[in-house]
């Protein structure tokens, strides 16, 4: 059969169902201009609905390409180090993070259309619902309750098509929105799994950061040790060589009197050794003095 | 005659045009029945397209009834099917 007929058929018999509701048809009137502003509600709050869907995906779509762009400089970072295995890591999370991104773009994409047109569909809604506004206070005042049947099923007729299209474009709205809802709950999920790494975080999931950081670390510690080395060569020699005082300090073990009178007596000593090894080792020779 | 797409508002279209419009929805009503979702998406852009095509869009705050609805360009081949029955889309 003709699907043209079809759907006009049922379109029309849905629409229809409506009418008919009260003994005088005038009121039928009013409570159908009641449905008509509550239709206008309804494609309104389906507009912001939608809105919010969108600027949840747009605010997930600027993560990810933080994160990409994130991605790509460490990439960078680690192939300059010579680590190609981070660098491919990070390029494989990167290219992961781009599919994603080109997922999320898509579903803008779609959400966008849908509120353009739910926004034109409430437009032309509210056109119509005026129009009805003014036949219906025309026919109210113009006809008596026999007279105004036929004028308001013409009323009728247009209005409850158009509020029939709208309730469907808000239904297919809302199922629409629902599951990129649910698309976006699983992308929230990636983010915080870590699985494209987490920018805001950039904490201990962030491995290869981690990782970078540590070998950056260690150039330091290098650096460090070549300048100790340096100070060792020009610096005096027997002063760093009595430094250490644990290696100092078993030579002077025979004598053992001393030794204990000075914990004896000056408890803070050995506890402030390593600070001030030159102190005790200035002591034994005091001490041989004595004996 | 007044065709509504839904979703997209009601145009006016000569009644010379309804021959060509006809053909073009039984290749759509084959497609259905066939439940070939390709050629059901070909037939249904091509009939919406015509539509488009000949038709004038009619003046918002008028509250004429269509002759002719059709589905929405983005419904399914199942949307269309649960169009052409009873327990449709369509709200009550």
């Amino acid at each position: 059969m003709s699907v043209m007929k079809r759907v006009t058929l049922i379109f029309r018999s849905k629409a229809n169902k409506a009418l008919d509701k009260y003994e005088d048809p005038r009121e039928t009137l009013d409570y159908s201009y009641q449905r008509q502003l509550e239709m206008l509600q309804k494609v309104r709050r389906g507009v912001a609905d939608v809105a919010t869907s969108r600027k949840r995906v747009e605010l997930q779509m600027n993560q990810i390409q933080q994160q990409s762009n994130k991605l790509e400089k460490q990439a960078k970072d680690a192939l300059g180090a010579g680590r190609e295995d981070l660098a491919r890591e990070a390029l494989t999370r990167r290219s992961s993070a781009q599919t994603q991104l080109s997922d999320l773009q898509t579903q803008y994409a779609s959400l966008q259309a849908e509120e353009e047109k739910l926004t034109v569909a409430s437009q032309r809604l509210q056109s119509k619902v005026d129009a009805f506004r003014t036949r219906k206070e025309t026919i109210k005042a113009t006809y008596t309750a026999a007279e105004a049947q036929t004028r308001i099923n013409e009323a009728f007729s247009g209005i409850s098509e158009e509020m029939g299209d709208v309730g469907m474009a808000v239904q297919r709205a809302e199922d629409k929105t629902a599951q990129m809802q649910a698309r976006a709950g699983a992308i929230d999920e990636l983010l915080a799994s870590g699985a494209l790494e987490d920018v805001s975080g950039g904490g201990p999931r962030d491995d290869i950061q981690a990782e970078l950081d540590r070998m950056g670390a260690g150039n330091d510690v290098e650096l460090e040790l070549q300048k100790l080395k340096g100070e060792l060569g020009s610096g005096s020699t027997p002063e760093l060589e009595a430094g250490p005082p644990g290696q100092a300090q078993p030579q002077s073990t025979n004598t053992a009197p001393p030794r204990t009178a000075s914990s004896n007596g000056e408890q803070a000593f050995p506890a402030a050794d390593v600070g001030e090894s030159a102190l005790p080792s200035a002591e034994p020779p005091r001490t041989g003095d004595g004996t | 005659m007044i065709i509504r797409i839904l979703g997209e508002g009601q145009l006016s279209v000569d009644d010379a045009e309804t021959t060509v419009l006809n053909e073009l929805d039984t290749k759509l009503a084959s497609a259905v029945d066939a439940g070939d979702e390709a050629s059901f998406r070909r037939a249904l852009n091509e009939l919406l397209a015509q539509v488009r095509a000949v038709g004038k869009p009619y003046p918002t705050d008028s509250l004429e009834p269509s002759e002719l609805i059709l589905p929405p360009e983005d419904a399914s081949l199942a949307e269309v099917r649960q169009m052409m029955t009873d327990e449709g889309l369509i709200p009550g």
